[in-house]
Parts: C-alpha cells; structure tokens; sequence
C-alpha cells in the first residue's frame, strides 16, 4: 500500500465530510434545508451520479505496489480493475469499436509481398474473423448482452429492495426522489457493465496517439477532476473562514490588515500567480530530483500543489461574503448577550458566528466545484495545470485540440473528455442550484 | 468626492507595492538571476563571464532585495527589487530580458486585445440581458423550465469546448470565417468575428442566470406592482421599469471590468492567435521572462484597483442615495 500526499488528503476530506454530514443531520435548524434538498427529486438524482463519480474517484485513489512490476510503480484499484483496457495499447489512434487501425500501413502478406492497407489491431476485435461482415452482430450482441447482464443485477437488487416490507422504508419508496435515484444508479451500473464488458473485445471509446485506451484515460482523469475540485476547497475553507470572521468581528486594524491581503490577492491577475507557482515548483523538482523520485510522485506533488495555489488565489470571494455577514451578526442581540455575559471573543466567534455563517460556507463550496473542475482543463490547456503525465481532461482537451486538423477527423478523445466534463460538472451545477435554494435563507419561503 | 478619489489612490499605492514584492518574491525565491541568465543566454556551454555580463546588462548583478555593502538610503535603493520597480511606478516599463522595449510593445498589442474583449463584452452584455428579461417574462411558464435547464446546460460545457466546436463547425467545416489570425486595420474583422460569437456564446450560460435573478428580485418590487396597476403591459413594466432600475447593479458589475479590457484574454488570444496582451503573457510565461510577466502583473493590478475606483464613483453617479466618506 501506497499512500501519495493526495490521496491521504482525500481519505481527510472524506472523514471530514462524512463527519459533517453526521454534524449537519443532527442539528435542528439544519433538518429543514437537508429534507428540502431530499426532497427534489433532481438534487437526488445528481447527488447519486456524483457519488458514482466520487467512488471511482475513491478507487483510483488507493494505491499499492503492483505485483507484476520489479520497479517502484503504483497501481489502484481502479487501474486493476482496468487491467485489459491498461494492457490492450495499440499503436496509434483507431476509432470507437474499430478492428482496423486509423492510418494504412504496408502489410507483410504470408507470400512474402506486402499490401497498402488498414492493418488489424492487435486487440480490438482481434476475436472477429472476418470483421466486415461479423462487426456489426458482434457489436450488437455484445451490448445487448453486456447491458442485460447488468441491467439484471440492478434489477434483482431492486426486486430485493421492493420486496422489503418494513412500512417506514417503503413510505420512502414511493417518494418521487427515491424513483430518481434509483433510476439514476440503474442507468450508471447498467451502462458501467455494458461498457467494461464491452472493453474486454473493443475499444469502446477508441485510442489516443500512443495507442492509450481513451475509455480508461477518462476514467483515470475523474480522481483528478475530483481532487482539484475537492481538495482546493479543504486548503481554501480555513483561510476564508478564519480570516473571514475575523475581519468582520473585530473591525479596526484586524479588518484593515485583512482587507489589504486579500485586494492584494485579488488585483494580482490569478492565471500569473498561478503560473508564476507552477514555475517555481517544476524549478524545487528540477533542484531536488532526490526527493521527488518517481514519475507517480512528482505528478502528484504537482497536483498538490495546484490545488494548493488554485486555493490561495480562491479564498477571497468567499472571505469578503463572510466578512459581510460577520459584520451583521456581530450586532445581533444573542451576540451583543454574549459578550455582556463575559464570554471571551474566541469562543463567541466559535460558538455564535461560525455555526451562524455555516450556510453560506457550504453553498460557496458546492458552487466552487463546478468552476474548479472547468479550471483544471483551462489551465492545463496553458501548460501551466497538472503535469503532463497526469491523467486529466484538460490533457486530453489539449492534445486532441491538435487531432482535429487531421484527416479523417480524431474526435473521440475529445468527445470523452466532453461526455465525462459535461456530466460531472453539471450534476455538480444542478446540486449546488439546489443546496442553494435549501440553504440560502432569502428563497427558504418559496 | 475628490478627496476621497485621492484617498483611494494614495491607499492604492502600499497595495503595489505589496503586489511588486509579491511577485518579486515569488519569481526569486528559486529563479536566481543566474538562472535566468542561462535560459536567456541558451542552456548549455555559457561561460561565467557571458553570465556576468548579461548580469550586468540587464542589472541583474545587485543584490535582490537588501544591499549590506552600501550605507544609508542606498542600501535599499542598491537592489534589484529597488531599480526594477521604481520606474513602474512611473509606468517606464523598460526593455524585457530579451531586450525588447516592453512599454511600445503593450500600447502596439493594446489595440487588438481591445479589439477582441470590448465587443465581446457590448454583444455578451446585450444578449445576457435581452434573454434574462425573455426569460423573466415567461416566468412560471414551462419556457422557463426548460431555458433554465437548457442554461444550466450550457454552464456546464467548458469554455474550451465551445472553441474548438466553434473553431471546427464555423471555420472548417462551413468555412465561414478564418479559423485563427490576425490582420491590421479594418481587416481584422473577419478573425475578429469567431472570437465574439464564441466569447458571447460561452457566456450566455452563467451571464444569463446572473441577470435573471437580478430581475427576479426586481420583479418583486412595489413599485413594478404599481406599474401594473396602472395597466401597463408585461414588455412594458419589464423592458421600462424593471430594466432601468435593474442598471445599477448591471452596470456596477461592468465597470470592474472595464478597465481590465485592456490586459485581453489569455485563452481567446493564444487559441485565435490575435497578437494581444493575453497571449503576451503567456508566451512571456512560457519564456520566463520576469520583466514582462511583471509589467503585466503591475499593469493588472493598477487597471483592478482603477476598476474598483470607477466602481464607487459610478454608484453615485447612478444612485444619488450613496454618498462616498
């Protein structure tokens, strides 16, 4: 078992969540905004597929030795559950399902002359004799019985779940949110097994330039998408929150002070402060290759540290918003009794404001991970994101920017990396629309 | 009112300075001059001597920010931080390390970044606001479910996308319009077009939500009610009444940006190769090439803190009610 700097981080996040979560569902005032967001049948339906997400996600995230390799190279669960599609690397670009290659080579025929033709791949639809005329049943065969197979899975776990008698859980059956969510982890199981049964003969999703599974590269570029989203937050939240309430209770030169860091932040254009931190951590690597002695680490310090400079250049949107409400709060009775009755200033910062600006905290961080997650591509589009071994989409945005001008059109690494995006992103949209109409305490009427 | 502008400048001035020694900071801290002289100078086979040269010829040869061998004033004004930055203050941006003068080179690559970001900005903000107060209008009405899940949708797609989808189907395979360049004068319109539609279309998503709860608040208001009692027309109240007192916010929200027009954007710029400040700076970036990256990053700052400043006096000027202290 390997544990990388991130991966330690994310096991944090996840206990810290989790331990919200508990926190949150124990609260009184705290129910209502929680059964509101159960209640909608969408925020349900998008919570699952983040989930499904963040499970594979969680996955990739746990690393150990592999077994098969002499050197020091970590694999995840994630890549052993990927095994065929890690292995089966052609030689160059072929499209979705294909059994021919993309560009015409000369093949050494068994008579010693060779011909101008596209030439088989070494796996996908190596299985096929004859592909033109086998190609078209097999791929539908195949489908057809890779989605009943998990479409029967899901299906006996929901005859299960059906058959439960208790009257309190089937209440809860008939709600329209519970049909989302099982409608949604239906489609994803369902549509997973079709696709990894699938990837055992094809490449579902075609091959990169290097002969790479695109399938698996998207997959193995959702932990980063997760992590930036994530962890970004988890460096951003202290600093907002701390520096947030601080400037908004004590006032005078504590407020001037932070105010003065954070406009200093902000007037710095945040793609140069980036860039400027991305420079100057490949120059430390470039200087201590000693401590940075696998491609893996390296890559993933990286990441670190991006979601480490993407917070720091984050925080002040949110800080200024705390500031605000702190400034308003502070003048509130049960605070003004507070400091009558004595209570030192930390504690009333902890124990009357911070539980008072929870709210706001939390919409911030759900609507912050959609744009984060859009960030990561834009910046590794300017070489100035995650490393250029890393998997991530915005990776693959960057080099298949330059597959479009050939001839015939690659656009299956692009399409991916759009298909994965566009459903992350926007269950995360249609979440956090949702979180905010719960929580935001001026729409808690409607 | 003018003394607090002068006010505001006067506290402008520690903020960039902060921002100067940030930068500084953060390009030294592992970048010695040395280095830099050897990425100018080509990696390999530099004698001590050239280095100390370049060294000197670019000013490089001082001590970074604390001078020990001087004594009084000069043990700060000694440096490299000292000579670099006082003449920004005087916007007298130098030459750059490849010994361009930088100060020419931006008011010549000003004008197409402009070119670029203020129509995008005059075409995102008319279409922003003409589908927000559409979709006000049809309010309660399965129109707005579905343009809001339509929105949401077109939030969700990365700005990326929509210019390599735009570059392919426009300019490759409908051949409408050149997919990048740039040309001089009234020719450049035809690059120009693509940037702003794309520009204007990557917006709509996150532009259009913005204004529609701007209106939705508005909505509310007494004295739209009034109006409707009056009998005016829905398109009436919401084009008229809501629209113009919906402006103050709508236009505060512009004028932050406004001056930052200037610096271009880097993404647009570098994908439609316009030759503007945005993709300056990247290659700037991509070169290391400290005085640039930090003219850019002093330039940005002095247009954010003006942009803060015109925010505060265009609240007066449209709403009376705020007085400035």
């Amino acid at each position: 078992m390997i544990v990388l700097w991130t991966d330690g981080l994310i096991y944090l996040l996840v206990l810290a969540s989790a331990g919200l979560v508990c926190y949150l569902s124990r609260q009184q005032h705290m129910r209502r905004p929680l059964k509101k967001i159960a209640a909608n049948p969408v925020a349900m339906a998008s919570l699952t597929l983040l989930l499904c997400f963040a499970l594979i996600g969680l996955a990739d995230s746990i690393h150990f030795q592999a077994g098969d390799s002499r050197g020091n190279e970590a694999v995840s669960l994630l890549d052993v559950a990927c095994d065929t599609m890690r292995k089966h690397g052609e030689k160059t670009y072929s499209a979705p399902f294909a059994a021919h290659g993309y560009a015409k080579e000369s093949i050494p025929a068994p008579d010693g002359s060779t011909r101008w033709d596209y030439p088989r791949l070494q796996y996908g639809g190596a299985h096929l004799a004859d592909p033109e005329t086998e190609w078209v049943g097999d791929v539908f065969d195949k489908t057809f019985s890779g989605f009943s197979r998990g479409a029967g899975l899901m299906l006996m776990v929901l005859l299960l779940a059906w058959g439960d008698q208790h009257e309190r859980r089937r209440a809860l059956w008939r709600t329209s949110s519970s049909k989302a969510v099982w409608a949604t982890l239906f489609l994803v199981v369902s549509g997973c097994y079709t696709l990894f049964s699938l990837s055992a003969y094809y490449h579902v999703l075609g091959t990169d330039k290097v002969g790479e599974d695109v399938f698996y590269q998207a997959l193995k570029s959702i932990r980063t998408g997760l992590v930036i989203g994530s962890l970004t937050t988890l460096v951003m939240l202290p600093l907002a929150i701390v520096f947030g309430i601080m400037a908004g209770f004590f006032k005078g030169w504590v407020d001037d002070l932070i105010q003065f860091i954070y406009t200093t932040l902000n007037s710095i254009p945040s793609v140069l402060l980036i860039a400027a931190s991305i420079l100057m951590v490949q120059v430390y690597m470039a200087n201590h290759p000693e401590n940075f002695n696998s491609l893996l680490v390296r890559a993933d310090m990286r990441l670190l540290f991006l979601c480490l400079i993407l917070g720091v250049t984050s925080w002040t949107g949110l800080c200024r918003l705390l500031r605000a409400e702190t400034l308003k709060l502070r003048e509130m009775e049960y605070v003004l009794a507070a400091q009558a009755l004595g209570v030192k200033p930390a504690m009333i910062l902890f124990r009357h404001i911070l539980p008072n600006v929870m709210h706001i905290v939390l919409i911030a961080v759900v609507l912050d991970f959609s744009s984060l997650v859009l960030a990561e591509a834009v910046l590794s589009y300017i070489n100035i994101g995650v490393d250029p071994t890393t998997h991530s989409w915005g990776n693959m945005i960057n080099s298949a920017r330059l597959e479009m001008a050939r001839e015939p059109v690659v656009w299956w690494s692009l399409a991916a990396a759009f298909a994965f995006m566009f459903a992350l992103v926007l269950a995360a949209n249609l979440f956090a629309d949702s979180v905010r109409d719960a929580f935001d305490p001026r729409r808690a009427n409607v | 009112m003018m003394s607090y502008v002068i006010r505001r400048i006067l506290y402008a001035l520690p903020l960039l300075l902060a921002v100067n020694v940030l930068t500084f900071v953060l390009f030294f801290v592992v970048n010695s001059p040395d280095d830099m002289a050897r990425m100018q100078l080509g990696q390999k086979r530099v004698t001590e001597q050239a280095i100390q040269n370049w060294k000197h010829q670019h000013g490089y040869d001082l001590p970074l920010l604390w001078n020990a061998e001087q004594t009084g004033g000069k043990q700060l004004s000694e440096t490299i931080f000292y000579q670099k930055s006082i003449n920004l203050f005087l916007f007298d941006f130098g030459l750059s390390d490849s010994g361009r003068n930088i100060g020419s080179d931006i008011r010549q690559r000003m004008w197409p970044s402009l070119a670029l970001a203020l129509p995008s900005l005059i075409v995102g903000l008319s279409v922003n606001i003409t589908l927000a107060l559409l979709v006000v209008l049809f309010r309660n009405t399965y129109v707005e479910l579905g343009s809001s899940v339509l929105l949401v949708m077109l939030m969700s797609v990365s700005s990326l996308f929509y210019i390599i989808g735009g570059q392919f189907l426009i300019g490759k395979l409908l051949k409408l319009v050149p997919i990048s360049g740039y040309d001089d004068g009234w020719a450049a319109i035809k690059f120009l077009i693509l940037p702003v539609i794309i520009s204007v279309v990557a917006g709509i998503g996150s532009g259009v939500r913005w204004y529609r709860s701007l209106f939705l608040e508005e909505v509310e208001r007494d004295y739209v009610r009034t109006a409707r009692a009056k009998g005016l027309s829905e398109t009436q109240v919401l084009f008229k009444h809501v629209l113009k007192n919906a402006m103050i916010p709508i236009l505060t929200g512009v004028v932050v940006v406004l001056p930052l027009l200037f610096m271009g954007s880097l993404i647009m710029e570098s994908f439609f190769s316009i030759p503007g400040l945005g993709s300056y700076t990247i290659d700037a970036i991509n070169r290391q090439d400290f005085s640039i990256v930090r003219a850019m990053v002093f330039l940005g700052s002095v247009l954010y803190i003006a942009g803060l400043l015109l925010t505060d006096i265009s609240y007066t000027l449209v709403d009376p009610r705020v007085r400035l202290s």
